[in-house]
């Protein structure tokens, strides 16, 4: 899962910087997301992985723009292939989106309209933004129909959404999101809904298919075990903030974030965790985002907090792409409690 | 492929004959299906035939795809769908004809999602006491007494008896569920994807909770979930389903080790480890989960089997006992079972 070797590998695709997302509520203004920096090359996958509320899918609905008018988002800099989303406009936006950006939901059946076949979306998909006839937009489906593993896809093609088992619906929707050829995909949550084993062969399709088309991917997940299989880099949300990015190798085998290693403790990992013994656990609850947040908003459940945990969090780097939010460094952090590998396992 | 020689300690055996807590025999459920408005009525059958034993303090994981009847199977067990044929034995009685609400006391549900599981307009109190009153037992302060305890319990304090469910993070609104189903004193907790629809950190709490009040008050449990990990971390023996039959069951290390059906190998393929280093399998498996109501002929499976050949097209699979007590119902191992016959 390499970054293609293409020439242009080296400039970002997306870049985004210092993203704010605001959310007026009853009680004040909800800090959702917090001043969030990240990058994306061509061909690359990074996923985003943070558990409900930690602001992952606004990042991603930001990126589309596609929040809602009273969400306020404010970024110093969003760029998609030099083109300024910050201030781009609505008819800008829709030229992009679904063809040079595409996008991936959680539930198949939401994203499709039931009143239509799955083949005039299909073909909607293309016409919208390319001049192809009917002939030719049909031709392609059918072609990505093939790819996303349909058999018989000329029969699919008069189908309505509601005929169609869920594991087929995300394949079309996947399909429909390739029509164009995007050079970006995001993916919110693509497989929750579906079982385990149509999982693997959608997870599959999807790596497959952007390795073949050189497309780049956001994968937004809370899911550990698909961030691990999937992703080139993984940056862990917390909060409204990216507290750790890195690659998915060192995030896995070498955590710094107290966060990130009480996420990798929390899960059952076979020959690692010893049956029936208590998982590890990450006590208390998220705190409220409304009003000003100050200092690390994960010092509440961190065993390893300071007074300095109040103030402003430094950021710190373990190498060129690993970096961490914590007063800690990463010394510190590895004599900290239970790394996920001396992992206590009670009798 | 032989059988893992010794059986862990903490794998549990078959349930002998008389052991059984609780004991389905053939049990079968079929539902008669219209499609749209004149459309001919067709005949659903989402569990076939289906013997399953349940001894107590064990933990059973029943594992399969969406559609393979596993809700249906627990629901039988919970007296909320009669069994179309087959017995339901519950400490070796028949439950037909038995009073729903004697079984309720020995066997309780907690279901997947806590937010609509949980009556919204009722405070936390009136949803754990509801069982008491139901069945009668105690007064007002007894009751108040048994509600505070069994939230204790589940590590909900005293402050949460007046709340309403949408004031309740899923993570506590999960354990009021639990409380609810404790609060009965049962012998067998039904849990249906306790699990799947809370965040990873309160995944793991619930897990501990669960590992904990079974060792605590004895409990036996009938754990049902798509997440294998989760599976493999609890439960003590494990039943494969596929299309309404039980196509395996061992004890958990046994099958973990050495899956002997092709379905079970591509559903332990599937799962995707927090593992850097490996890449997202494949499975082998073919795409769609059949039609229920159309089921392939044969042995269920064979359209999506990679190790499909002669017979399974065509002749229901044998079922084939192992050496540990489970069984496995496929054409593979068919000629074993000509010799221990």
């Amino acid at each position: 899962m390499q970054a293609s070797q293409d020439d242009r590998a080296n400039e970002p695709l997306l870049a985004v910087r210092n993203l704010t997302i605001d959310i007026p509520v009853g009680g004040g203004t909800l800090h959702a997301v917090r001043g969030i920096d990240f990058e994306l090359k061509r061909g690359e996958t990074l996923c985003i992985v943070g558990e409900s509320g930690s602001g992952k899918s606004l990042t991603s609905l930001a990126v589309m723009k596609l929040l809602g008018k009273s969400i306020r988002p404010h970024a110093d800099a969003m760029t998609f292939e030099g083109t300024d989303l910050a201030n781009a406009g609505p008819k800008a936006m829709r030229r992009l989106r679904g063809d040079r950006i595409a996008m991936i939901f959680q539930e198949p059946m939401t994203a499709l309209n039931p009143a239509y076949t799955v083949g005039d979306q299909l073909i909607e998909a293309m016409r919208l933004h390319r001049p192809v006839s009917k002939a030719e937009a049909r031709a392609r489906a059918l072609d990505l129909l093939g790819k996303v593993g349909i058999t018989a896809a000329e029969s699919r093609f008069s189908q309505y959404p509601h005929q169609l088992s869920g594991g087929l619906r995300q394949r079309i929707v996947i399909a429909m999101a390739l029509m164009c050829e995007p050079d970006l995909v995001i993916a919110d949550e693509p497989t929750t809904a579906l079982d385990v084993t149509i999982q693997a062969q959608i997870l599959r399709l999807l790596v497959d298919l952007q390795r073949e088309l050189g497309m780049a991917m956001i994968l937004i997940t809370h899911d550990l075990g698909v961030v691990a299989r999937v992703a080139d880099r993984v940056a862990v949300m917390y909060a409204g903030e990216l507290v750790e990015t890195g690659s998915a190798a060192e995030i896995f085998n070498a955590p710094l974030h107290p966060y990130t290693r009480g996420l990798l403790r929390c899960i059952p990992v076979p020959d690692k965790t010893r049956r029936g013994a208590d998982l590890g656990s990450i006590p208390g609850i998220v705190p409220s985002l409304i009003g000003e947040v100050r200092g690390c908003a994960f010092r509440d459940r961190c065993d390893m907090a300071v007074a300095a945990c109040v103030e402003p969090i430094p950021e710190r780097n373990d190498g060129p792409a690993h970096s961490y939010l914590c007063v800690h460094d990463q010394a510190a952090l590895a004599d900290g409690p239970a790394a996920p590998d001396d992992r206590e396992v009670p009798a | 492929m032989s059988a893992a020689d010794a059986v862990p300690l903490s794998e549990t055996p078959p349930v002998p004959e008389d052991e059984a807590l609780l004991r389905l025999k053939e049990v079968s459920k079929s539902y008669s299906i219209r499609r749209g408005l004149f459309g001919e009525r067709k005949t659903l059958t989402a569990v076939k035939s289906v013997d399953l034993a349940l001894a107590r303090g064990e933990v059973l994981g029943l594992v399969g795809e969406s559609g393979c009847g596993k809700s249906t199977l627990a629901k039988i067990l919970l007296g909320l769908e009669a069994p179309t044929s087959g017995d339901v034995l519950v400490g070796g009685q028949a439950l037909a004809g038995q009073d729903r609400t004697k079984l309720a006391r020995r066997i309780q549900p907690i279901f997947q999602d806590p937010y609509s599981s949980l009556n919204p307009r009722k405070t936390v109190f009136d949803i754990v006491s509801l069982p008491l009153r139901i069945h009668g037992i105690g007064d007002g302060p007894s009751r108040q007494k048994r509600v505070t305890e069994i939230l204790d319990i589940v590590g909900l304090s005293k402050r949460v008896t007046r709340a309403f469910p949408n004031q309740l993070s899923g993570g506590q609104r999960q354990r009021v569920a639990i409380a609810r189903a404790l609060v009965m004193k049962p012998e067998i907790v039904v849990c249906d994807e306790p699990t799947s629809a809370l965040d990873v950190s309160v995944q793991s709490q619930i897990l501990n909770l669960l590992s904990e009040l079974r060792r605590e008050f004895g409990l036996t449990y009938l754990f049902i979930s798509h997440d294998l990990a989760v599976v493999q971390h609890l439960a003590t023996r494990v039943a494969v389903m596929y299309l309404g039959r039980i196509v395996e069951e061992a004890g958990v290390d046994e099958l973990f080790e050495t899956p002997r059906h092709p379905y079970t190998r591509a559903l332990l393929d599937s799962v995707l480890t927090p593992d850097a280093s490996l890449g997202v399998p494949d499975t082998e498996l073919g795409a769609a989960f059949p039609n229920p109501i159309d089921p392939p002929s044969g042995c269920a499976f064979h359209p999506r089997c990679p190790k499909r050949f002669a017979p399974c097209d065509h002749e229901f699979p044998p079922t084939v006992p192992t050496k540990n007590g489970g069984f496995v119902e496929c054409h593979l191992y068919r000629e074993r079972a000509g010799a221990s016959q």
